[in-house]
């Protein structure tokens, strides 16, 4: 039987623990309302141009070779972007990307396709280095809040690869931040592009395009998967904060 | 009659607010855009871009996006925009310095179209930091 001292310690005790972790909490909980906040940020642009290239392909004829719209018939190579916190310490987070990522590239091997790999964060980078994949780009230590400018590299090697005619293919895995509780790993493909179709709701008023039509939509298309590996590698900043807390 | 002009990047909306008169710098030359102006889309170049509201006018360095003007709104999605007082020219003199040095030792085309970008945009906020200064004085 403890002493009513030895009761009295250990109950302090608890109380202190339940101070720091209620403390540990309140830092999360703000980190992750910034790391949301800066998700929602980028809507705007991306739902801009999503838009504007919606109304500009709805009236064009054929699309140009080396467009990130043209869809190839004969896929040869594909590019895959990984995107993993640098962290640790996030429960499956981690493994379920990299799960998804490993079966992804097996799928397309097992179609005859090559497979190249850019990564963001330093698990997914040594996982690829790890199992022997061709990694042909990274960043990592981007921290909480990624500037647009840190995943511009690895964003311009894979829209540039695609437009060379060295990927037929892109996509991005990512873990979609669903709540605080459920993240997804989550497989996006980012060219080609796929536009919704724009609906024929009454004649829209148009434009005067400076160049051209054409011109301003191949401007508008690399712009669009830019901003679209930004929210990506911005969605894993809070799923991967949540998975701390 | 002013209009609305939102000024958005890829980070966030920068800016939301009614202008008078707002010019920016496109492929094609410098624009000028007055309220009730036509619909218009165009590329935006690197340059200055300068936000007029009454007798105030606000020069901004821009490092090319586009420009839509629908309905008395103008939407610029800039690839990134400074307001000329907020330029660090520290920042961007080290950035000159460093494209300076990328051109003499460039080792493939790709770099070299690069490298003159960044030179580009570090000597476009350069100049626009410096109009502000002479401007203030």
């Amino acid at each position: 039987m403890a002493s009513s001292r030895e009761i009295k310690r250990r109950i302090r005790s608890v109380k202190n623990v339940a101070q720091i972790t209620r403390a540990m909490e309140m830092v999360s909980a703000s980190k992750m309302r910034r790391a949301q906040r800066n998700v929602l940020a980028t809507r705007p642009y991306a739902d801009r141009l999503l838009d504007l290239m919606s109304h500009l392909n709805a009236r064009m004829v054929g699309v140009r070779k080396g467009s990130l719209l043209e869809s190839r018939p004969n896929v040869k190579k594909v590019a895959l972007i990984v995107v993993t916190p640098d962290r640790g310490l996030c429960g499956s987070l981690v493994t379920n990307v990299l799960r998804r990522a490993g079966s992804f590239i097996l799928d397309q091997q097992r179609q005859g396709r090559e497979v190249e790999v850019f990564t963001f964060g330093k698990k997914g980078k040594d996982f690829i280095t790890r199992t022997g994949q061709t990694l042909v780009g990274e960043a990592s230590k981007l921290g909480d809040s990624p500037k647009f400018t840190d995943i511009l590299g690895v964003a311009v090697g894979a829209v540039s690869g695609y437009q060379s005619g060295t990927y037929d293919e892109v996509h991005i895995i990512y873990s979609e931040f669903i709540n605080t509780l459920v993240q997804r790993p989550s497989v996006k493909q980012l060219a080609p592009i796929q536009l919704p179709v724009e609906e024929t709701s009454g004649p829209r008023v148009d434009y005067t395009y400076e160049p051209g039509q054409a011109d301003v939509l191949e401007e508008l298309l690399p712009r669009y998967v830019e901003a679209l590996i930004y929210q990506a590698v911005l969605e894993a900043s809070p799923a991967s904060i949540a998975r701390v807390w | 009659m002013p209009m609305q002009l939102e000024i958005v990047t890829a980070e966030r909306v920068v800016l939301s607010e009614e202008v008078d008169a707002l010019y920016a710098p496109t492929k094609a030359g410098r624009v000028g855009i007055l309220p009730r102006h036509s619909a218009l889309l165009t590329i935006l170049d690197v340059g200055e871009m300068d936000i007029v509201k009454g007798n105030e006018r606000t020069p901004y360095a821009i490092a090319g996006g586009f420009m839509e003007v629908l309905n008395n709104r103008v939407t610029i999605l800039a690839d990134s925009v400074e307001r000329a007082d907020e330029i660090d020219e520290t920042r961007a003199e080290r950035a000159r310095a460093a494209a300076e040095e990328a051109l003499r030792n460039r080792e493939s085309n790709i770099d070299l179209a690069q490298a003159e970008g960044e030179l580009r945009r570090a000597m476009n906020r350069l100049r626009i930091s410096q109009i502000k200064n002479i401007r203030r004085s």
